[in-house]
């Protein structure tokens, strides 16, 4: 029998990136096929084509032996494949029902929705795949995790066969993504295909039964859980030997930097984001901040920031309240923030590297003379700090914009680590970066510790956040729910806190003594 | 476990998340305001024997009703105790869903209280302003609901105004020649549909920010329109051009003969009955249809319309187009509907206004027919301003509305929810 999927060649570039070249991949039926890779490997990018978001440059597909031109999304569905974006595909202001059959309404008297219709077709689906669901519900207020439910009934209403999920496991707590692996194979046990995206090894290893790894755009190499492991997955995908565990050192925390009192803070629609947070940070310490995204982490490190107000409470920078203070007077008294979005508010993506390099410093001694700058003392800066922090470019006068997100992030890095800092707060400090510069970035962020720094790091990364700690806050709706020394927190634990379940001193007892899982990207 | 999981998630979210209590008080107080304002303005200021007359039969009607005469201090004791104790209410539980309804009935009866305390100790044709009204807020709210199909595929259209104006000059010279209202009317809505068309060619096709698209067709339309009026139709040799003649007023059969309600609902010419139709129909089509769902969901998240396989861009076509013969339609009403001629921007700002009255009304097309008849009060009563028996300048109540809009954009009352990507031009890949 012909595998359900075959993509033969598959080539497309984006101006200055082959980002796909020539890919081959196989998927026979009830497969469940990982596609593993690094971040910027090209899945994403391959999983558009099969769906019809992009057309490739070279290349054929087929479904079923059959070969396809697949040009819009509308011949993807129709030949049966469906895909769970790695950025949802929801309207919020819809209810479940209205998204799942977008696209594909019932309809009665011509044009008019057949919610009712629809909703027991929900229904239906949910039985069957075990996926609990209010048909009713408006998606902006469902959880995430409900969410990805949502996306992935919208493929079963339209009776998908080929199912793409694209880093599902992204924004799920543990245990969601425990729950997400059984209705995977619910859904393989019912006929279906699936193909699994991601970037973490581990999961790979729990549920393929083949795996493809492609690196830089090629495919480099192709296995089963049963004939390789973890390290051999992770120099496949990285193409050399990587070390998973970061060195560090026990931490010898000092005085207290930053101490956040009964802090209130409310998101730009007025929801309270922040809801009455107290916690410490340390010199000499790693503070962790664990949680599913979306649970007050942008609105903290906001507040602590001075981008955003806080109603309620008080913010202590080395003794100092600041929680009214202008940004600019917050970073004057020696705080560093590497922001979420680098792009956005870490940059000025048109300025040169250089002038980058010197946003919250260059109104000082020795870049600003009375009125003017001076540029020769920025232009030196700027090669000083290329050069000590490994930013890969061409000159220290091109523009940011043009670098990849590592450099990115590594400019951002020398800009707030070139001065004198007592306290950084680091918010997903790797995201969507290559383990190069994971690397680099984790060990820098280690050094500003034993430097004496206070770090407060903010990542929806389990691993990171586990990995580098010293201490774990987990945060869940604005609220801290506990704080635990990263010493003897396991996964199991920090995931019920991440869901909302605070668990009782027994449950506690056995989730602590339970052996520690091997923690690996 | 899961499910336990479950709910205990959405308890501690419904318990902490969507903590709205700030958005309810600031509501309750406006209430209490308005309760407040009502006593220390209006009842301290009156006799505790004076009377409101109210005549409910508009000039020249067909039907008649008696005159209402009532103790004002009475009413409006009771209407400011009423207005307190939903405001008391307000805060303490709050209306949820129907906060707006009830905010909608506070400003009704403040509204009514100071057009009783201004009337007080003489009399005020009451349905002949609510005709008035009625009349007034036909262009705003076709104008709103041109906005409303544009922005709910997520284009925004400013041009409401210039399509307007273009399609009164083109109603005006269509019929004129033709001699026939209909071909008017159609060449009105046509010429309103193709500039929408421009309107999307330069937005969705060459992706021109919408706002400067839309301010250089009104630029254009009344730039042209105007020349072309001066230069030929207000000529006494183009006479001919400038002679569209006027829809007739319809008495609607059995229901024009209600008292009071008759005059004021159902004795107008098309366009008010039309306006009611559409907005009827509009409200259907967005938000019970297959059509409505599909253009809803472009005008809020594009990338998802497009990766179920809708046409994002032919969606937005389709809206913009159908946005701008709405426009045209309200246009028509200038020439063909109120004043039989045309005359250089005779829209007067009423296509932003409409666009105030579409904010206001929270993109829905009720909605925005309840801000047309709002602002369509004032302005009918700022007409009127001089006969009432307080000295209040008609300039003041004219810019009510306005006011009005401010607060609302200004999010002091919350802010409404404009779908989610408008003004985003949508790129593929
Ligand atoms: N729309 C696009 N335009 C330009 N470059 C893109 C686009 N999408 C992806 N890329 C580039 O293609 C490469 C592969 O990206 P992607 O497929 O998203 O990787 P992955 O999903 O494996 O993380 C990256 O270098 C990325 O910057
Ligand atoms: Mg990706």
């Amino acid at each position: 029998m012909a595998p359900v999927l075959e993509l033969r060649g598959i080539t497309k570039s984006f101006p200055g990136v082959l980002a796909n070249d020539h890919i081959d991949l196989m998927v026979e039926k009830g497969e469940i096929h990982a596609l593993l890779g690094e971040n910027g490997a090209g899945k994403t990018t391959l999983m558009n084509i099969l769906y019809g978001l992009y057309n490739p440059d070279e290349g054929e597909i087929f479904v079923n032996g059959q070969k396809l031109e697949i040009k819009s999304p509308v011949d993807a569905i129709k030949a049966g494949i469906g895909m769970v974006h790695q950025h949802f595909m929801l309207v919020p202001v819809f209810t479940v029902t209205e998204n799942v059959m977008l696209g594909e309404e019932y309809v009665k008297y011509g044009d008019v929705l057949d919610r009712k219709k629809a909703a027991d077709k929900i229904h239906e689906i949910s039985n069957t795949y075990k996926l609990e669901i209010d048909p009713d519900a408006y998606v902006s207020d469902i959880p995430v995790g409900m969410q990805q439910r949502v996306e992935i009934i919208k493929l079963l209403f339209r009776e998908a066969d080929i199912l793409i999920m694209d880093e599902p496991t992204a924004v799920l707590t543990p245990q969601e993504v425990e729950e997400l692996f059984k209705i995977i194979h619910t859904m393989i046990d019912q006929g279906k295909s699936i193909i699994f995206i991601t970037h973490k090894l581990g999961e790979v290893m729990e549920i393929a039964d083949q795996i493809t790894v492609i690196r830089g755009g090629k495919v480099v190499g192709s296995t089963t859980p049963h004939e390789s492991s973890l390290n051999d997955l992770a120099s496949m995908m990285v193409g050399r030997d990587v070390n998973l565990e970061v060195d560090k050192t026990e931490s010898k925390p000092g005085e207290v930097v930053l101490e956040v009192k009964d802090l209130k803070v409310l998101d730009p629609q007025g929801h309270v984001a922040i809801d009455n947070m107290s916690f410490n940070v340390h010199s000499g310490e790693v503070l962790g901040i664990a949680g599913v995204q979306g649970n007050g982490q942008t609105e903290l490190v906001r507040a602590l920031t001075g981008l955003l107000p806080a109603i309620d409470g008080e913010i202590y920078l080395l003794g100092k309240e600041i929680s009214k203070n202008s940004p600019r007077k917050i970073t004057e008294l020696g705080s560093a923030h590497i922001p979420e979005d680098r792009q956005k508010d870490g940059l000025v993506l048109a300025f040169p590297i250089t002038d980058n390099l010197v946003l919250n410093t260059y109104y000082l001694e020795p870049f600003s003379k009375s009125i003017w700058l001076d540029q020769k003392k920025i232009l030196q800066n700027g090669k000083e700090l290329v050069e000590n922090f490994d930013i890969r470019t061409p000159s220290p006068t091109t523009s940011a914009g043009s670098l990849s997100g590592g450099n990115q992030q590594k400019v951002i890095v020398a800009r707030e680590f070139s001065r004198p800092i007592k306290f950084l707060v680091a918010s997903q400090p790797t995201r969507g970066l290559d383990v190069g510069s994971i690397e680099y970035i984790h060990k820098r962020l280690i050094q500003k510790r034993d430097d004496g720094c206070a770090v407060l790091l903010v990542s929806t990364e389990l691993d990171e956040v586990m990995q580098l700690s010293d201490r774990i806050a987990v945060v869940y709706r604005g609220r801290i729910l506990d704080v635990l020394d990263a010493n003897t927190a396991t996964k199991e634990l920090i995931g019920l806190l991440m869901a909302g379940i605070i668990p009782t001193e027994e449950e506690k007892q056995k989730l602590g003594s339970k052996q520690k899982q091997i923690r690996l990207t | 476990m899961s499910t336990q999981t479950e709910t205990k998630t959405i308890q501690i979210s419904k318990g902490i998340l969507k903590l709205e209590r700030r958005k309810r008080i600031i509501m309750g107080a406006v209430f209490l305001v308005a309760a407040l304002f009502i006593w220390l303005m209006f009842v301290s200021d009156l006799d505790p024997g004076v009377e409101t007359r109210f005549v409910m039969t508009p000039g020249g009607a067909s039907a008649e009703a008696p005159d209402w005469v009532f103790p004002t201090s009475v009413y409006l004791n009771i209407i400011a105790g009423i207005s307190a104790m939903l405001g008391a209410y307000q805060i303490i539980r709050g209306f949820g869903k129907r906060t707006y309804s009830i905010l909608a009935l506070v400003a009704i009866m403040f509204i009514f209280s100071f057009l009783a305390w201004a009337t007080a100790g003489g009399s005020t044709n009451l349905a002949g302003l609510l005709r008035i009204m009625v009349v007034r807020a036909v262009p705003l709210t076709l104008g709103a609901m041109s906005g409303i199909l544009c922005e709910r595929a997520g284009i925004i259209n400013i041009a409401i105004e210039g399509m307007m104006l273009t399609a009164a000059f083109v109603s005006t010279v269509f019929a004129s020649l033709s001699g026939s209202l209909i071909v008017g009317l159609l060449a009105g809505v046509i010429s309103g549909g193709i500039m929408g068309l421009i309107h999307g060619f330069l937005c969705i096709k060459y992706k021109i920010n919408q706002i400067i698209s839309g301010t250089v067709i009104n630029i254009f339309a009344t730039g042209i329109t105007s020349y072309l009026s001066s230069k030929y139709i207000q000529k006494v040799d183009y006479q001919y051009l400038n002679e569209p003649g006027m829809f007739p007023q319809i008495n609607v059969p059995i229901l024009s003969k209600i008292p009071f309600i008759g005059p004021i609902l159902f004795s107008h010419n098309m366009f008010v009955f039309a306006m009611f139709i559409f907005v009827a129909l509009l409200t259907f089509l967005l938000f019970k249809t297959r059509w409505g769902l599909r253009l809803r969901s472009v005008g809020e998240h594009p990338k998802a319309a497009d990766t179920l396989g809708i046409n994002v861009f032919k969606t937005q076509y389709m809206a913009v187009i159908l946005g701008g013969m709405m426009a045209g339609f309200g246009g028509t009403y200038f020439s063909l509907g109120s004043s039989g001629r045309f005359d250089e921007v005779m829209t007067a700002g009423r296509g932003f206004i409409g666009l105030a009255a579409m904010i206001f009304g929270n993109w829905h097309p009720v909605g925005a027919m309840g801000a047309g008849f709002l602002f369509g009060f004032f302005d009918s009563l700022s007409v009127r301003a001089s006969l009432l028996q307080v000295n209040l300048p008609s300039e003041f109540l004219g810019m009510a509305p306005y006011l009005a809009t401010i607060i609302i954009l200004a999010g002091v009352i919350g802010r409404g929810h404009a779908p989610a990507a408008e003004g985003e031009p949508y790129e593929k890949e």
